[in-house]
């Protein structure tokens, strides 16, 4: 009995871990994005770096909480919620470490007017990716917060939505650009506005979940 | 031969294992929060201890219904009440071995020309109706208050999970002792006055010749658990394997609340100890009673509008249409064995009115003139009397119970060599067995005369208007009735 015990306190923490990773590589993330658009590319690649460690890590964590869950028959009803939550969590992560090592690979030209609002849209994402992590973490221990957590999260994913198409629209406007150089500032706006709809769409499975889970 | 007898008692407690498993650890299984092996070992150890351990209390009341003294009867009986089920299981209509052995006993004794004892047969009726809904009540309440407590602490989806699985065993191993103490009587209660087992001293514990026939009924409620549950739990499809593991929890724990309140004796002696009215000891429906706890649950989850009322007309259905069925068919199967296979299907009961029952019954302010006009005349049974007794005398019925109760002739012969060897000395007093033994070589043809002597012999035997206490005389009293019947000295005497 009291291996069953520990095992659920292990498996919980893991959980836990992988949370935090996602909320850790957020920060990074956003840090990343600053360096970047001051021109530090140094300590920008670090960023790089350090999320693509940590997007493996989360992986690592999350095959383990899902393999545990299957060995030990844990959760018959909700595993296969719990499973889809923690895929589509990872995914946003993924999302994430893919945006940031495009970022470092195609070296997009931010022009010096259109920085601030680079720097917005990156941080209506990042909130949108810790509110989702919030919804996700009161999923597992504290449903009634879970409502509160979603609506914030589609508020920040609508921000992002706005941020990123008065860009769009600001970019195309422009003449010192060239078609291309817009077309790469545009698919670098839609990866991070890509970002913010998976983080809604977790937000949605869970408010389906929760209803599932009221006893 | 007893055996054979027997069978249909077997067949009856492995149907009930069979069926009624669901209502205990179906959710727990189907939910696959716990293994089909570990659910079933533990539900069978604990149908087992609760048949043995409280069995007797709800078994009480049927002996009380009819207690069908010869064994072919009570073949017939049970055999009956298991063909009732399996008919309206078939033809989808709902049942329970409950309202088919009630049925069986009522084709018994009138069949035998034996007295319904209407008090009895009220108190079970009425614990039908109300069993149902005592468990809606109780998971009404548990639901409420349940869901306002999750709502207020913080439990890890992983811990809830866990203490769910550790919920569900636990009711399921309550759920199975409250079964087995419960609806063990369905199973053998109408073995009970024909019951061919002796007393078993295992050396750590003593089990009683009753504890031995509901071990052995038990056993075959454990066979149908292991062997056919999982098909039941798998087919049939419940109601209660909709819900949420929790609320199946809820359900199931009301449910084995209800078997247990209506087959603990120890409640019983509380609740009389604390001056209040006890709970009547009778075997109730499992499957009606989780039926409540589900619809007990929808409520508080849903609103009124939750309730089926289809179902509800089922289940009333059920209360009338089972027993009634259960009855017509023993009381022709009665006439089958009787005149075609020869069986004596029941032991009559004769009655005669003596001068010494006419004397005990003027000390109790009864007479008629019309009694002495019946001195002396063998009444075959306690029907044909009460009908004579009805259009002769003006008694009113509840003096003509107590002219039939005092006249029935029995034949007791006290020996007192076989005092220690059939008697338990820790279940009796000094005084009582002292007592007993004094009247050594004497026949007693009434019991009450039996009773009479002892009482003005050792004060141990006296009545003292506590409830508990003179329940627990008559049940000595009763236990002496049996042993020192003079066919049952006969057969001890004889090598």
């Amino acid at each position: 009995m009291f291996t069953i015990f520990k095992k659920t306190r292990e498996l919980e923490a893991e959980i836990s871990k992988f949370l935090d990773t996602i909320i850790e590589a957020s920060i990074h993330f956003k840090e990343g994005m600053k360096y970047y658009l001051q021109g530090n590319i140094g300590p920008f690649e670090e960023k790089v770096r350090i999320i693509d460690k940590l997007e493996s890590q989360a992986d690592d964590l999350r095959r383990s909480v899902e393999e545990n869950l299957y060995l030990n028959m844990l959760l018959p009803e909700a595993r296969g919620d719990v499973l889809a939550l923690l895929e589509n969590s990872d995914d946003v992560l993924n999302a994430v470490e893919e945006t940031i090592i495009e970022c470092s690979v195609e070296k997009p030209e931010c022009k010096e007017e259109l920085k601030q609002e680079m720097m917005q849209l990156v941080e209506a994402v990042v909130d949108a990716v810790d509110e989702m992590v919030s919804t996700v973490r009161d999923y597992f221990t504290n449903l009634s917060d879970v409502p509160n957590h979603i609506t914030k999260l589609k508020v920040h994913e609508h921000e992002t939505d706005e941020i990123g198409e008065r860009m769009r629209r600001k970019i195309f406007r422009r003449d010192d650009l060239d078609l291309c150089q817009k077309m790469q500032l545009r698919d670098f706006v839609l990866r991070l506005e890509k970002i913010a709809d998976l983080a809604e769409d977790v937000g949605d499975r869970v408010d389906i979940y929760r209803i599932k889970r009221l006893v | 031969m007893t055996w054979i007898f027997l069978s249909s008692g077997f067949l009856l407690g492995w149907s009930l294992g069979a069926n009624n498993a669901g209502n205990i650890f179906g959710p727990a299984v189907g939910t696959r929060m716990v293994k089909f092996r570990t659910a079933a070992l533990i539900a069978s150890i604990f149908v087992i201890l609760g048949a043995v351990i409280s069995g007797a209390g709800a078994a009480h009341t049927y002996g009380k219904l009819g207690a069908i003294n010869a064994i072919a009867g009570s073949f017939t009986a049970a055999l009956s009440a298991a063909l009732t089920v399996f008919w309206m299981t078939k033809f989808g209509l709902p049942v329970s071995t409950t309202q088919a052995i009630v049925g069986a006993i009522i084709g018994w004794d009138i069949f035998s020309g034996n007295l319904i004892d209407t008090t009895t047969l009220s108190k079970i009726l009425s614990t039908w109706v109300a069993s149902p809904i005592i468990s809606g009540i109780i998971s009404f309440v548990f639901y409420i208050a349940l869901r306002h407590y999750l709502g207020r602490v913080k439990i890890h989806i992983l811990e809830m999970d866990l203490y769910t699985r550790i919920g569900l065993i636990l009711v399921a191993a309550f759920g199975a002792y409250s079964l087995g103490a419960n609806n063990i009587a369905n199973v053998m209660g109408v073995f009970i006055s024909s019951n061919p087992f002796r007393s078993l001293d295992l050396g750590i514990f003593k089990l009683k010749d009753i504890q031995v026939l509901f071990l052995a009924g038990g056993v075959f409620i454990a066979i149908g658990i292991f062997t056919y549950s999982y098909r039941v739990i798998k087919t049939v499809g419940n109601d209660i394997f909709k819900l949420s593991p929790i609320a199946a929890l809820i359900a199931l724990l009301s449910e084995s609340i209800v078997l247990f309140i209506f087959a603990s004796q120890r409640l019983e002696r509380l609740l009389i100890s604390l001056g209040l009215p006890p709970i009547p000891l009778v075997p109730v429906s499992s499957s009606q009673a989780v039926v409540g706890g589900v619809i007990g649950v929808a409520i508080a989850k849903k609103g009124w509008k939750m309730i089926n009322y289809r179902l509800l007309i089922k289940i009333v259905m059920g209360w009338i249409f089972t027993p009634v069925s259960a009855g017509v068919l023993t009381f022709f199967s009665l006439f089958v064995m009787q005149n075609v296979f020869t069986q004596p299907v029941y032991y009559p009961k004769p009655h005669v009115i003596s001068d010494e029952v006419i004397e005990k019954l003027s000390t109790l302010g009864i007479n008629d003139p019309q009694l002495t006009t019946l001195e002396h005349k063998v009444f075959k049974s306690p029907v044909a009397l009460k009908n004579v007794l009805k259009e002769k005398t003006g008694l009113s019925s509840k003096q003509i119970l107590k002219v039939i109760e005092l006249s029935e002739v029995d034949s007791l012969l006290i020996d007192s060599t076989l005092v220690d060897k059939l008697l338990d000395p820790y279940m009796f007093t000094h005084c009582q067995l002292k007592s007993l033994k004094k009247l050594h070589g004497q026949l007693f043809v009434y019991k009450w005369q039996l009773k009479d002597r002892l009482q003005k012999m050792c004060k141990d035997w006296q009545y003292i208007g506590d409830k508990l206490h003179d329940r627990d005389i008559n049940e000595k009293l009763d236990i002496i009735f049996k042993k020192f019947r003079i066919s049952e000295i006969r057969k001890l005497r004889s090598p």
